[in-house]
């Protein structure tokens, strides 16, 4: 992803010497020492390019042309299978909260419900594992000694390699139960806040959207901790100090140069994170329960994401007409998340740090 | 990152899982210790085409696994490759030639075109639906100090389309006399996927219910009412863990919940193997000659003493001729083996065994491929 924004860099900094593997490591600013040894590449790059350099530059174009291509195909299958059920849809397809795809004569399915559920389950992610993230990214950066803050930044890391499955299994079986009085808590002093209403599932089964955000805020840790703690660990040295200087408390110093440096890449991680959230199947699937009347606005309603309602109708593809009104919800979700990852990199390429 | 670090560990766990995975497998089975459907008596002509190949539903995958373990013991070295991909699949694939039998929840349908397919499929011979494998579906419940639960057709189908609310309703005291019912929701599980459990369910609540359900049939839940969860695993664990809830599944996986009784009019029956072959027995054949397709509609709504009409029946389905003669020879071979030697382990995983006329009708059938 730091593709894109990487590659002018190294370019502006060295047109006329050529030898990026130095010049990434040293500061741009002080070039002068440099002099001397970029020289000797300059006469030789004049007048011919190296077939090395020739070959990488071919390779790392195509792999940066692949992925464009491969969204592009991706974006345009979605798009060719989904035009034809869109046309046979019986209700509105923006707007309608039915889904019944099982006669493929009277298909009748609208992503409202879909959308709902997928998003109310993301923002609860977000929330639980926002502040959380900032935590440990914080910790790990200002506060724990160098010797436990590696050991523990791999932990975290882990985190992200536990398959989805069985973070859902865990949700389920596990986390559900501890979380039900948690949940019953919240719905008996909080339930006049339509958010916290009683849900259209049962509570004691605990396949809420409340469970399954928790899961996946969970989920949604290592990843924006992993990139937020990058993005602190670059703070200028130059700025701690001189707010250390000034007098300025272990927590000053971090409100005052660490967050607002980091603030961007904070928020970007977030949507990255965000953009997981909306895409995650597996362990949705397993958790959420299905309830029998729409979406009403509560985190403890049940529901169906686009990606657990298409994993779960899988099984039983037989007919393309069908499957057309599945891939046409993963054509929304397809967009969704590019919007999401769109406002991400909007929020950071503002930053003049990250140019 | 460091990478190498990474790469080492990940190494040593992907050792670890293989050497694991060497250590599993399936155990061998016992040799076939029939219970209900005994026969080793019945000559299998083995040989022929290997393997076989044959496609579709999945409710009858477990079955059709234990069906060619036997047949590989039974013919040395002869094998079946089922693919379960779906009842629609399997009818599609046969009708196209593709495989040598389909598997499907349903028999074919004329009004779909599937029986003139099949037919021409056939070389312009018939092609035979064979209920060769049967699963009962559990009413299962949980419900604190209720052990012995009796429901009838009508019940039901008011419990699961909402119109019985609550565990002390009259219409339930009134099965179950002696209970101490108490006044809890009923929290109704189902199935959020689509499946032909779901649709078998609807199909018995429409032909026991005296009319109470007006929802229709169909493989997703039309209820309107509770909780879906994913797949018969996720009923079963959803049903377990809140105190009221009730759902339907496959017989496999209520072994460790209350199962409750059908009374369909000639008193409670218990779900038992021997209950399940009793309605089986009693199943009227609507097709003609060897040609088994049950009605299932009749056996859903009669009142059998003994007899658990709630049960998903699945057809094999074949040609009556047609195949090349090494097909034949196979497919006749592997369908003996699976009415009879076939059917020593299905208790354990939740199926019934073929009681003995009916295993009888299938045997004809089977024997009259050419």
């Amino acid at each position: 992803m730091s593709e894109s924004s990487a590659t002018p860099t190294p370019a502006g900094a060295s047109v006329d010497s050529g030898n990026t593997g130095v010049g990434g490591r040293v500061p741009s600013a002080d070039t002068t020492p440099e002099g001397p040894i970029s020289a000797q590449p300059v006469t030789g790059n004049k007048t011919k390019v190296r077939p090395g350099d020739r070959i990488f530059r071919g390779l790392t174009t195509g792999s940066g042309v692949l992925v464009v291509v491969l969204i592009g195909l991706i974006g345009l299958f979605l798009l060719v299978q989904a035009i034809p059920s869109i046309g046979l849809d019986q209700v509105n397809f923006l707007t309608s909260r039915e889904w019944s795809t099982n006669d493929p004569a009277n298909l009748r399915f609208g992503i409202l419900d879909l959308l709902l559920v997928t998003v109310a389950t993301s923002v609860v992610a977000l929330v639980i594992a926002m502040p959380v993230s900032l935590g440990i990214a914080l910790f790990l950066t200002q506060y724990a000694p160098p010797k436990l803050a590696r050991p523990f930044a791999y932990a975290v890391d882990l985190l992200a390699a536990v398959p989805s499955i069985i973070f859902g299994l865990w949700g389920l079986y596990v986390l559900a139960p501890q979380l039900a009085p948690i949940a019953s808590w919240l719905n008996d002093t909080l339930g006049f806040i339509p958010i916290f209403a009683d849900g259209n599932v049962s509570s004691e089964i605990g396949g809420t959207i409340f469970t399954a955000g928790v899961v996946l805020g969970i989920m949604l840790l290592p990843i924006i901790t992993s990139l937020t703690r990058e993005v602190f660990q670059r703070t200028p040295v130059a700025q701690i100090e001189g707010a250390l200087a000034l007098g300025a408390t272990r927590w000053e110093v971090i409100r005052t140069t660490v967050l607002p440096f980091g603030k961007a890449g904070y928020i970007s991680a977030s949507m990255l994170g965000l953009g997981r959230a909306l895409g995650e199947t597996i362990a949705l699937t397993i958790i959420l329960l299905a309830p029998s009347t729409t979406f009403g606005g509560s985190i403890f309603d049940g529901g169906a994401t686009f990606a657990s309602k298409i994993a779960s109708a899988s099984s039983e593809f037989n007919d393309p007409r069908s499957v057309g009104a599945y891939i046409t919800a993963g054509l929304v979700l397809f967009l969704l998340t590019f919007l999401v990852n769109f406002a991400g990199r909007a929020i950071v390429s503002g930053k003049k740090e990250y140019r | 990152m460091n990478f190498k670090r990474h790469g080492a560990a990940l190494g040593i766990v992907a050792a670890g899982a293989l050497l694991l995975a060497g250590c599993g497998g399936d155990p061998t089975p016992p040799g076939g210790s029939a219970n209900s459907a005994s026969s080793s008596s019945t000559p299998v002509d083995c040989g022929g085409k290997n393997p076989l190949s044959a496609e579709g539903s999945s409710a009858q995958k477990g079955a059709i696994d234990l069906f060619a373990q036997a047949y590989g013991q039974k013919c040395a070295g002869a094998q079946v490759n089922y693919n379960a991909s779906g009842s629609g699949n399997g009818v599609k694939q046969f009708n196209g030639g593709q495989v040598d039998f389909g598997g499907s929840d349903s028999a074919l349908s004329a009004d779909k075109g599937e029986v003139s397919a099949a037919a021409e499929r056939c070389k312009g011979n018939p092609a035979w639906n064979l209920p060769m494998v049967f699963g009962p579906i559990a009413i299962a419940y949980k419900l604190d100090g209720v052990s012995n639960l009796v429901l009838n057709g009508e019940t039901t189908a008011k419990i699961f389309n909402g119109s019985i609310k609550k565990w002390n309703d009259p219409a339930i005291k009134a099965l179950n006399s002696g209970a101490n019912l108490p006044d809890k929701d009923i929290q109704v599980v189902f199935r959020s996927d689509e499946s032909g459990t779901t649709d078998n369910f609807q199909k018995y609540l429409a032909a026991a219910s005296n009319g109470a359900w007006t929802q229709g049939a169909g493989k997703s839940f039309h209820g309107g009412v509770g909780n879906g969860a994913e797949k018969s695993n996720g009923v079963a664990s959803a049903v377990q863990a809140v105190d009221g809830g009730i759902t339907y599944v496959e017989w496999s996986y209520a072994k460790n919940i209350s199962v409750a009784k059908l009374d369909n009019g000639s008193g409670a029956v218990e779900l038992t193997s021997d209950s399940v072959g009793k309605a089986i027995d009693n199943a009227k054949v609507k097709g003609e000659g060897n040609d088994l397709v049950l009605d299932l509609d009749a056996l859903y709504a009669s009142n059998t003493p003994g007899a658990y009409p709630l049960i998903l029946a699945t057809y094999e389905i074949v040609c009556s001729k047609g195949y090349e003669p090494d097909t034949a020879k196979a497919v006749k071979a592997f369908l003996t083996v699976a009415a009879t030697d076939g059917q020593a382990r299905l208790a354990d995983k939740g199926y019934a065994p073929l009681p003995k006329a009916f295993q009888d009708k299938l045997l004809t059938a089977i024997q009259a491929i050419a």
